[in-house]
């Protein structure tokens, strides 16, 4: 396992809150993640020393800027292992799934096409295609989850057809925590001419993720859910997609010259995409983040959230007033129910002894009638967690039942 | 009104929690709901999702019901004040409204006037469970101020 009493130094945010009347044990990583000193340095080194615009290279600040944000996105792509001009900023994947759905989806799709999504997708990965869906024509159906809520190749193989021109699913889904193999998905959509867009919000933050070997077409991911600053995020898209698909917000430092009479010059991508100025603070700070991750090391920090999660379902299962839904998942996120307990009810009762836990549906809405569920409790894991954590869940589950405690204390 | 415990405030809470008094499955079974005004009420930072339903008739709420799922603090307070505002005429259900607000926002409040609503008196500790306690109160109060959905 790491060295989790370390690893934390890094994080003042454990600090500022010692004193605290009651501990901070933070279980909610699948939400955001706390940043270590180094992003959060990084985050105010551009404000407290670069200060000027990206794109603007005129003086040295501005100068240095530029090569900032460009070492960042040269980062991101050695992160990911592709080419920097496949790389475009994003503020989070839920704006990356929207570009995908309209440069790319509202443009190319017609009436009688389908995209394949499935019933666990988070709400950013529904919504775009609804409206693809609305503006085209072409229609969304549901590639289906097996008894565990797992999504399977086999099971997209059995719905897939010639008419399927998007497969949008997550790699890691948010609410289960199912690892789903991108790969041969991606093999099979592309034997029937689709392209697989693969939503990597819960999944590149814990594992390591090679574009070219997973071969997806597009792939979205959020820097808050991998240490990095929020409002930053990128889109991987294979560079000749990128360079067909339209830009879905117009404006400064897109274009290489345009006229009144309507014609416009696109720059090539990544710039394309990046009308307006960005969020380049969070920029420095997102290559802090990578930088901290690969520190770590992708695969050692994948182990020891398997690790901890073993530990955890062991000892939670101990419990008879709880009920674990996806005891079989891969990445460390668990849900669950305290018998007889509304989920929010539970989830202030936790917080009234410091743990922090999401409770509700988790965006994946369609997701509940699978569950037979109008909501549980999401526990999900990060390299700052320890044992200590997860034994303070199972006593505070343990007197579960005595939510209304946290209401009087 | 006595003051009450800690522990019959819990009792109060658990009871219209567990077997609440005006929560409904199927409005359509109670005669005369057409002319019922309702109001659904979800919640954007939650899964609390219930629709209350008022028969008003000459400024007089003759009765109160509500449908849907919510969390303990949300169905409680909910039912209870369904209790409370049947046979009251508009204006006093708006007042037990604004006194049960005012507690649970610390200000000055008639505790006389909100019977078993005086269970909510520690929200405020769990600041997160304001918008729970409230999510009925609101609901009467926007139909009460002429809201109606279709
Ligand atoms: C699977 C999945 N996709 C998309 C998102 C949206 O991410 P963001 O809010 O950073 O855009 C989330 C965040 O919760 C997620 O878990």
């Amino acid at each position: 396992m790491l060295d989790v009493k370390n690893i934390k130094k890094d994080f003042p945010i454990f600090k500022n809150h010692e004193n605290d009347k009651k501990p901070l044990i933070y279980l909610d990583n699948a939400a955001t993640t706390f940043k270590p000193k180094s992003v959060i340095d990084a985050t105010s080194r551009y404000y407290l020393e670069d200060g000027a615009n990206a794109h603007r290279g005129d003086y040295d600040l501005a100068y240095h800027v530029d090569k900032e944000v460009e070492k960042c996105r040269a980062h991101l792509a050695s992160f990911l292992n592709c080419f920097s001009r496949e790389i475009v900023f994003t503020s989070g994947t839920s704006m990356s799934m929207n570009l995908v759905a309209y440069g790319y989806g509202i443009k190319f799709l017609k009436e009688g096409d389908e995209i394949l999504l499935t019933e666990a997708e988070h709400a950013s990965n529904v919504l775009p295609w609804f409206k693809v869906s609305e503006t085209t024509k072409a229609k969304i159906n549901y590639i289906p989850l097996d008894e565990e809520g797992r999504c399977t190749p086999e099971a997209l193989r059995k719905v897939i057809t010639k008419n399927t021109k998007v497969v949008s699913i997550a790699q890691v889904t948010n609410v289960l925590g199912f690892k789903i193999d991108i790969k041969e998905m991606a093999k099979i959509a592309h034997e029937y001419g689709a392209i697989l867009v693969c939503d990597a919000a819960q999944s590149a933050p814990h594992m390591k993720i090679d574009v070219k070997d997973l071969d997806c077409d597009f792939l979205c991911l959020s820097a808050h859910k991998m240490l990095g600053p929020t409002g930053i995020g990128a889109l991987y898209g294979k560079f000749d997609l990128l360079k067909k698909m339209d830009p879905f917000m117009m404006g400064g430092g897109d274009n290489a010259r345009f006229d009144m009479c309507g014609n416009v010059a696109y720059l090539e991508p990544p710039a394309k995409f990046e009308a307006g100025t960005m969020n380049i603070a969070a920029i420095y700070g997102f290559d802090e983040a990578l930088t901290y991750l690969e520190n770590i090391g992708l695969e050692n920090i994948e182990n020891h959230e398997k690790e901890l999660r073993n530990y955890a379902i062991n000892k939670l299962k101990e419990l008879d007033n709880v009920i674990i839904y996806n005891e079989k998942a891969d990445a460390g996120i668990i849900t669950l129910n305290v018998k007889g307990v509304f989920p929010q009810d539970e989830a202030s009762y936790l917080n009234s002894k410091g743990i922090c836990v999401r409770s509700g549906e988790h965006c994946a809405k369609l997701l509940k009638d699978r569950l037979k569920t109008v909501g549980t409790i999401r526990v999900s894991l990060y390299l700052y967690n320890d044992k200590s954590d997860v034994d303070a869940l199972y006593e505070a589950l343990k007197n579960g039942g005595n939510f209304l405690d946290a209401f009087f204390n | 009104m006595l003051s009450l415990t800690n522990e019959m405030k819990r009792e109060i809470i658990m009871e219209h929690y567990n077997s609440p008094n005006n929560k409904v499955e199927d409005i359509t079974k109670i005669s005369n709901f057409e002319n019922f005004r309702k109001i659904r009420m979800d919640s954007d930072s939650c899964i609390d999702d219930i629709t209350i339903y008022l028969d008003i008739e000459n400024d007089v709420i003759k009765n109160a019901y509500f449908s849907g799922v919510a969390c303990a603090i949300s169905t409680a307070s909910t039912d209870i004040l369904c209790d409370m505002v049947k046979n009251k005429s508009e204006k006093d259900a708006l007042y037990i409204i604004s006194q049960y607000e005012n507690m649970l926002y610390e200000k000055e409040y008639d505790s006389e006037v909100l019977e078993e609503l005086n269970a909510f008196s520690e929200t405020h500790k769990q600041a997160a469970r304001i918008k729970c306690a409230t999510l009925g109160a609101f609901g009467i109060s926007k139909i009460l101020n002429g809201e109606n959905d279709e």
